[in-house]
């Protein structure tokens, strides 16, 4: 009995959060290491991009909820995610033409476009507060718990409760339903491959006629629609504040890194390590010890490694190992 | 125009404009301008050393400025009462500890054949001495936060406190951010540009919570107030007879003469440090050394084939660049005569510097200068601008209307947005800034 107690209170504070916070970071890295693969720079806006699109999603869902409609158990903004992509999309398409097309016109360096792309992250986020303020914003609805602690407990006797939020879940489905759906187009569309094409060897398919103005449209149209469906979860899992997207880019470069950048299959792969890693580190491992530990050896220390304020440490920590020993990540990426 | 004619005129804009903001607000403000300037001039310094000499793209600059603010605690506050007895030596075991345990694990992974062997020896190394790591730090850490955690709660520092003594924790601050500099540039240089950006990035994020939640070190976000400086206080001066009375030479009252005085004198003591580091720049630039820069910065390949060791040179310059904004960070610390961790946004610190260093002109060292002095005044004067415009703005609103109140609220916001267009623009139409790359 203590062993399947210490299984749900692993579970309820390790596995659970760490798989819907991973679909997060996974669907951050997506975006990252589309960009990166095809543009061939890295976005240091795609955290603003994300509170942008997740700030229109914001703005609809109020609206929507001011006139009464709603999706019953479900949080509204789900309805509203659409608006938001389209936001998003508007936005990116925009910063490309006004800004980005100069760049790839005058085949500038990587690191100017770097550079570029941080004066479009305070630009962006400049105008989210302005918008929307600063401050920390509400916006999930409907039914909070698919299952809660003490419904759990009742059901099974346990002395351990297991909750999964709503969010968690939606978070999880959404992410498997976007990821196959991007697989999907990658490898058997047409354009899908183009952009593959283009990604492994410009020139090759520049040859082979792919239009790559068109295919660079297309690929922020996608990154569009990823980045808004990652901050929308993210902000429905936690809670919707400017500051706190510009910070997730260090976990997200370094999910996208540990995959192996411009490699789709290890930003997922790189989102799930650096957030199981992440939850692992910084739990308080007592109780599961205490479980599973006879009496005489149980813990009386929190027996955590870090404290939850270095959680950003754990990513960093991750990235220099990568960096250091396997600088192309764990599924090939692109040349060092 | 000839170069020079240009180059004066534009200092010469910036001091007008600095100048009018003395005539029109007051001279405290002025000097509260220059001095901020100064700091700002040297930060720009470092990075126009990496990014201008070299083309590294260094985004963790708060980070190396918030170390030098370290090193202003560690150098100038008195040390705790009891603390080092109580626990200091505890946690100074456990760093060199963790020290001798990488070590051991780099010499150990030296010796062995790679293999799941090796790798099962590396994790169980770590395992362990990070156990008996902790099991020294924190007894150390408890025991030093519980004396006077209202007051102290913290190891203090050297207590070197008498006049120009304090300026000694600037170097030191230039020291700590090399060294954190060289652990980042041996890691992610020689690989992808883009790697130096991702990791600089991490390791000023990193710094900043250390500081925060180190209580032991920094006080954490109880902020260490009172650091020593190397100028008279005000109410010193005010008290002394014979400042009084050149003062009222002057026509001024005391207390606006003591406030000038203590600027005058911080303004002087960075026009020094900024002098000395302009001189090295510069003779940095027109050196050999400088020249070798600026051709692996322009091609990399063929300087390697000149048989220059590129990565080596990199970690040179990027160590140096960040010892700079280390000094400059420790100044900003003495300044303010106070270490508040939660203060340091990468907005204000990172990207503020690059729009000085770009707006400036990236490759040229007085360019950098011009761009701290004129970026530094339009960050402190686009506010009461932005204020004023909206204001303007919403003058035909209804008094009390949400979306009026809402737009002056934000009008705070401008500044962000503000910085970013001034990049945009100027790397879109005059790439090379106010005073290019000879």
């Amino acid at each position: 009995m203590d062993f399947l107690n210490a299984i749900i209170a692993l579970s309820n504070f390790v596995l659970v959060p760490a798989i819907a916070y991973g679909s997060q970071l996974a669907l951050g890295a997506l975006g990252v290491t589309l960009i990166y693969g095809i543009l061939r720079f890295s976005n240091f806006a795609h955290g603003d991009t994300m509170a942008f699109g997740a700030m229109v999603t914001v703005l609809v869902t109020w609206l929507f909820q001011s006139w009464g409609i709603s999706l019953g158990p479900l949080p509204t903004a789900l309805l509203a995610l659409p608006f938001g992509i389209l936001g998003c999309m508007a936005l990116l398409l925009a910063t490309d033409r006004v800004v980005y097309r100069f760049y790839r016109e005058q085949k500038a360096k990587p690191v100017i476009l770097v550079i570029v792309s941080l004066g479009v992250t305070f630009i962006m986020n400049g105008i989210v507060r302005f918008i929307i303020g600063p401050d920390d914003q509400r916006f999930s609805d409907g039914e909070r718990f698919i299952v809660s602690a003490r419904t759990f407990r009742e059901m099974t006797g346990l002395r351990e409760g297991l909750a999964i939020k709503t969010t968690q879940g939606i978070t999880v489905i959404t992410a498997v339903i976007v990821v196959a759906l991007l697989f999907w187009f990658l490898n058997r569309t047409r354009t899908g491959k183009s952009m593959r094409a283009y990604s492994d060897n410009e020139d090759l398919a520049l040859l082979s006629g792919i239009n790559p103005e068109r295919v660079v449209m297309i690929t922020w149209l996608i990154v569009a629609g990823l980045a808004t469906i990652a901050g929308v979860l993210y902000g429905l899992d936690k809670s919707f504040k400017p500051f706190t997207y510009f910070q997730l880019l260090l976990p997200i470069f370094a999910s996208a890194i540990v995959g192996g950048l411009g490699n789709p299959i290890g930003a997922i792969a790189g989102g799930f390590v650096i957030a199981f890693s992440e939850v692992t580190v910084t739990y308080a491992w007592k109780k599961v010890a205490t479980y599973v530990l006879p009496e005489s050896m149980a813990p009386d220390t929190l027996v955590q490694l870090l404290s939850t304020d270095y959680k950003l440490a754990v990513s960093f920590g991750i990235l220099l190992i990568v960096l250091l020993f396997k600088p192309t990540g764990l599924f090939k990426g692109k040349s060092v | 125009m000839n170069p020079a004619v240009k180059n004066t005129l534009l200092f010469a804009i910036v001091g007008a404009m600095i100048l009018s903001t003395g005539f029109t607000q007051s001279w405290n403000s002025a000097l509260v301008i220059i001095n901020m300037g100064l700091i700002s001039a040297i930060m720009a310094l470092g990075v126009n050393l990496q990014w201008g000499f070299a083309g590294l793209f260094n985004v963790g600059i708060m980070g190396f400025v918030a170390l030098g603010g370290l090193a202003a605690v560690l150098v100038g506050m008195p040390a705790t009462p009891g603390a080092w007895a109580a626990g200091g030596w505890n946690i100074a075991g456990a760093l060199i500890f963790a020290v001798a345990t990488i070590v051991a694990v780099v010499l150990t992974r030296r010796a062995m054949t790679p293999g799941w062997m090796r790798a099962l020896v590396t994790l169980a190394m770590l395992i362990a001495g990070f156990v008996i790591y902790r099991a020294l730090f924190d007894p150390g850490v408890e025991a030093i936060e519980a004396i006077n955690p209202a007051g102290t709660g913290y190891l203090g520092g050297l207590g070197i406190d008498r006049g120009l003594w304090v300026a000694l924790a600037w170097p030191v601050g230039g020291l700590f951010a090399a060294g954190a500099a060289w652990i980042i540039g041996r890691t992610a240089l020689g690989l992808r540009s883009d790697y130096l950006a991702i990791a600089t990035l991490g390791i000023a994020e990193i710094i900043i919570a250390v500081l925060k939640n180190e209580d032991w070190l920094s006080r954490g976000v109880k902020n260490v107030v009172g650091l020593p400086r190397p100028t008279p206080f005000e109410i010193d001066l005010q008290n002394d007879p014979g400042f009084v009375e050149t003062a009222a030479l002057y026509g001024m009252d005391p207390v606006t003469a003591s406030t000038l005085y203590v600027k005058l004198a911080y303004a002087g003591l960075f026009t020094v440090v900024l002098v000395i580091l302009l001189v090295m720049a510069q003779r940095a630039l027109n050196s050999p050394w400088g020249r070798m820069m600026r051709a692996i910065r322009d091609n990399e390949v063929s300087s390697e084939a000149m048989g220059k060791d590129v990565t080596a040179r990199h970690l040179q310059v990027f160590v140096l660049g960040s010892a700079i904004c280390g000094i400059a960070g420790a100044m900003m610390t003495t300044l303010d005569s106070q270490l508040t961790p939660g203060t340091y946004q990468p907005l204000r610190f990172t990207f503020l510097v690059w729009v000085m260093v770009i707006v400036g002109g990236s490759g040229n060292n007085f360019g950098s200068v011009l761009g701290g002095f004129l970026i530094w005044f339009l960050w402190v004067q686009v506010e009461p601008i932005g204020l004023w415009l909206m204001q303007v703005i919403t003058a035909g609103m209804a008094d009390g209307s949400a979306l009026k109140a809402h737009l002056i609220e934000s009008a705070a916001h401008m500044r962000l947005f503000t910085m970013g267009m001034v990049l945009l623009l100027v790397l879109r139409f005059s790439p090379r800034g106010l005073i290019p790359e000879r």
